[in-house]
């Protein structure tokens, strides 16, 4: 086996879709069932108008392309849509912070433009009225998350991946000079010189499991999930406070609207954002601030039905940036995780820099910023060498 | 303390300041039991619950005006009469306050410990506005010490090829109706599925004047000739099978134990079924289906409990001998959270004997951790017998394993969505092995019901196949649906405030924007 894939969800997915692409022997074992972590728990975005100009966007970009791509390989049932994103303003003063940030991110080959107040209702019909303006970003993608990563890994095991769900990593392996040997379950032992960690917002117990060490904490949000509607939302639509809420390091409650339609009618509300550990308990305030917002972009919502409302754990790294590449103390082991809520856009991206990091090629994308070296770990926490 | 004087259901004697002693989920058999008991020890109740008026799906009564024809259709008449009397003396007397219509949607622990204010308990009207508004339908918020899930159960349905066709109906939906409003779904009506509630379905049609060709069951209820010293110990079980088997008798209904309806036919309506033996797997035998010609088929294989509020507030559960789960409670009811209790189905599908058992420790149980009172530990010998004969009955009609051999690739498995069995199966090749990830992959249970009709069914196909897989706790966090306006006037929990708190309807804001 050339490569243990650790994690089920689309990051892994894409690390062994484009691994078996590359003439690699891969296996992907996960305790779950596909996407039974994060990937279930998002809405399937593919953005770049969040991003601020830097090493993610680039990342994103790059994502963005391959996303295309694969939506021509991959059955058209992962719901690929470039529907784009809107992201409104409701005073003067957001609008020209919106203004300054689209600026930049166009100077990086973003692909925006203002829409004034009269225009949002040409292209958002039932926004709220009053609002001062927006931009459109026609690049803002969606797929379904669920399904692109199981038609990744459908595809992958056609190229020869083996899949092995409902099995529990339970101890990765390594030489007596320290390096990855392999990984056992409870079922099996699965012998190799590479191992990716793509076990998301769980990354941390397998980096530890390696005896290496990655600080990837949950970072915990709520979706709504309406009854079915004739469509009503054409853009993903958000509100200008949802980039900083993005960006900020604060663990408690934070919301901005996220409003959006999908194919099969349902309109999805989020996003909130809160550090309070795997607590999958409902948050009253959670909700009630999401609701609150989505009605005030969408006042047509009012009487809508909320059907359901789900919780996810985003794998949250304290730079907000994800841990793509080699281990700093494991020969051996790679890391493919900590792509807070951006786990979906970006995973074509990573996967590819992993192939191309496991076969010797180079990328044309910089993943220098994402190098799990740069998470040095804390005082007393001395990684194992070999064992 | 404000809310009191505009909640309009209240008696005198009124909430102590910061909420109720307890606040009771759920007004059938269990909840019932448990208010009044809890009154009657001098705590103050809240009793809430979807229905107009008290008595749950087992205690249901015709509408005004419509009285069920032929006998009485009513179980345990005299001991709901008692139980209604009280909770009438104890609303009159302040001690107890009915929100009925209403759907909680959240509760959240929100104070310390046996706290004044320890649960808020959100809610909304049921089926929006009410015929005649009274003052209580614009409350939306209750707060109490103490929390009891009395929450019951809802019907699980194994599908099959044609049980979408008008006339198949649920067995206890069947009921229900006729308890109602005295009309059956046929004239001759075949009855299918599994457990007990099959038996007392059939009695009621019957009486009712349809004529029951045949009652299949699946399971073989040999498994409980091997315990028949849990039947010894239980006299009143065996008394209440002894009438049913006269009744059955009286009908001429013959019951066909290890069969199944495995086919539904018709156009427009259900024609005929056909029925097969089973093997102990619950597998079709080949070569042994019959065709049976009827109008209706009341169908069911059993409860499950409902559990979303115990699910989202974290309590630890126990997968029941029948495959469902089920809150886990000590001999008083308590769950593992601290100030929370459930009794009746919701842990564990037991019956309407045991759930009144349960209610009643459950009362004692608060009313002692609130007066630290030692009075009366409950009825605790019997009830520990009757969750004995509960679980041996779960078990003996948990679906076998092979009973998905009889769904075909194009039956409807998910009618919300209409999912079929073969996009299922696909989906469990595609990496699906649960209902969530099945539901991802498909929508199956994405739709109004939310699961509650195929969950079973999704989860065994989800599963491989396997007829037997548990079923996992469903994740609805929401228990109902509520819409925007609703969640976006629901106050935040912290802070002080009063017991119950007023929806502003006409003032949804946009604070957040």
């Amino acid at each position: 086996m050339d490569l243990v894939v650790i994690g089920a969800g689309v990051v892994g997915a894409a690390c062994a879709y484009y691994a078996a692409q590359a003439g690699l022997s891969v296996a992907v074992v996960d305790r779950g069932p596909v996407a039974g972590g994060t990937s279930g728990a998002g809405e399937g975005n593919l953005l770049v108008s969040d991003k601020e100009p830097g090493p993610e966007l680039e990342l994103a970009r790059t994502s963005l392309r391959l996303w295309s791509d694969l939506a021509q390989v991959l059955p058209a049932d992962i719901e690929f849509e470039a529907k784009g994103g809107l992201v409104v303003a409701e005073d003067g003063e957001q609008l020209s912070a919106l203004r300054e940030f689209a600026a930049a991110q166009a100077r990086s080959g973003v692909t925006v433009e203002e829409v004034g107040p009269g225009g949002l209702h040409d292209r958002e019909p039932h926004l709220a009225p009053g609002l001062a303006g927006g931009f459109h970003y026609p690049e803002d993608a969606q797929v379904q998350p669920a399904r692109a990563a199981a038609r990744l890994l459908e595809c992958a095991g056609r190229a020869g991946a083996r899949l092995f769900l409902g099995e529990e990593v339970t101890a990765v392996t390594t030489t007596p000079e320290g390096r990855v040997s392999g990984v056992r379950t409870a079922r099996r032992r699965l012998l190799t010189g590479a191992v990716v960690n793509a076990a998301g917002t769980w990354a941390g117990r397998i980096a530890e499991l390696a005896g290496s060490y990655l600080p990837v904490q949950p970072r915990r949000g709520f979706v709504l999930v309406t009854e079915p509607l004739p469509p009503l939302v054409r853009h993903k639509v958000y509100a200008a406070g949802y980039v900083a809420d993005v960006a900020s390091g604060d663990a408690g409650l934070q919301t901005s609207p996220v409003v959006e339609g999908t194919p099969a009618g349902p309109v999805l509300i989020g996003a909130s954002r809160e550090r309070v550990g795997f607590d999958r308990r409902i948050s009253a305030e959670a909700v009630q601030r999401l609701a609150a917002a989505a009605t005030g972009l969408f006042p047509v919502l009012a009487q809508v039905r909320v059907l359901r409302v789900y919780c996810g754990f985003r794998p949250y790294l304290p730079d907000h940036l994800p841990a793509i590449g080699p281990d700093p103390y494991v020969p051996g082991l790679f890391h493919a995780c900590g792509h807070e809520g951006a786990g979906i856009g970006l995973a074509p991206a990573t996967g590819l820099a992993i192939a191309r990091q496991l076969t010797g090629a180079a990328t044309d994308f910089d993943v220098g910023p994402f190098d799990p070296g740069r998470l040095a770990e804390p005082a007393g926490v001395s990684p194992r060498n070999g064992n | 303390m404000t809310g009191s004087a505009a909640d309009g259901t209240r008696g005198s004697g009124g909430p102590a300041p910061g909420g109720y002693d307890l606040a009771v989920i759920g007004a059938g058999p269990t909840g019932l039991a448990a208010a009044v008991t809890a009154a009657d020890s001098g705590l103050s109740v809240v009793l809430i619950d979807a229905s107009e008026r008290p008595g749950g799906q087992y205690f249901r009564h015709a509408a005004p005006g419509l009285a069920p024809r032929g006998n009485p259709v009513h179980h345990k008449r005299a001991t709901f009469a008692a139980l209604s009397a009280r909770l009438a003396a104890h609303v009159r007397g302040g001690r107890i306050t009915r929100l009925p219509r209403r759907h909680v949607w959240t509760a959240e622990e929100s104070g310390p410990a046996a706290g004044p204010e320890r649960w808020t308990l959100r809610h909304v009207p049921v089926d929006g506005a009410p015929a005649a508004p009274t003052p209580a339908d614009g409350i939306r918020v209750t707060r109490a010490r103490c929390l009891l899930l009395a929450t019951g159960a809802y019907e699980r349905q194994l599908p099959f090829p044609g049980w979408t066709l008008p006339g198949v109906v649920a067995a206890g939906g069947a009921q229900a109706i006729l308890k109602d409003s005295g009309a059956l779904p046929g004239r001759r009506i075949v009855v299918a599925g599994s457990g007990p509630l099959l038996l007392a379905v059939a009695v009621s049609l019957a009486e009712a004047g349809a004529d029951i060709p045949v009652l299949a069951e699946a399971a073989s209820y040999t498994g409980y000739a091997g315990r028949l010293g849990v039947l010894a110990r239980n006299p009143a079980k065996a008394v209440e099978g002894a009438r049913l088997a006269a009744d059955l008798l009286r009908y001429r209904i013959r019951p066909r134990t290890r069969s199944a309806v495995v086919r539904a036919h018709g156009t427009d309506r259900v024609e005929a079924v056909t029925l097969a033996t089973l093997d102990r797997d619950w597998r079709p035998v080949a070569g042994t289906e019959v065709r049976i010609a009827c109008d209706a088929l009341a169908v069911g294989h059993g409860l499950v409990p409902q559990l979303e509020l115990a699910v989202a507030l974290g309590c630890t559960l126990r997968t029941a001998p029948d495959g469902t789960p089920a809150v886990e409670a000590d001999d008083q009811q308590r769950t593992d959270i601290a100030g929370l209790w459930a009794a009746g189905e919701s842990t564990g599908i037991g019956g309407v004997e045991l759930a009144l058992l349960e209610g009643r420790s459950a009362a004692l149980s608060v009313a002692a951790a609130l007066h630290g009172s030692v009075r009366g530990r409950g009825p605790r010998a019997a009830t520990a017998r009757q969750r004995r004969f509960a679980d041996l009955m779960a078990s003996v009609h948990r679906p076998g394993a092979h009973w998905p051999q009889w769904v075909t690739q194009d039956t409807e498995i998910c009618r919300c969505e209409e999912v079929t069995a073969h996009e299922l199966r696909q989906a469990h090749e595609l990496g699906a092995r649960d209902a969530r990830s099945a539901k991802l992959l498909t929508r199956a249970g994405m739709g109004w019901c939310q699961g509650r009709l195929c969950e079973t069914a999704v989860t065994c196909l989800a599963a491989g196949g396997d007829g037997s897989a548990p079923l996992a706790p469903a994740r609805r966090p929401l228990s109902c649906p509520v819409s925007l306006q609703d969640l976006a006037e629901s106050a935040p929990a912290s802070g002080p405030g009063p017991a119950t708190t007023s929806g502003t309807p006409g003032t949804s804001g946009s604070p957040a924007l």
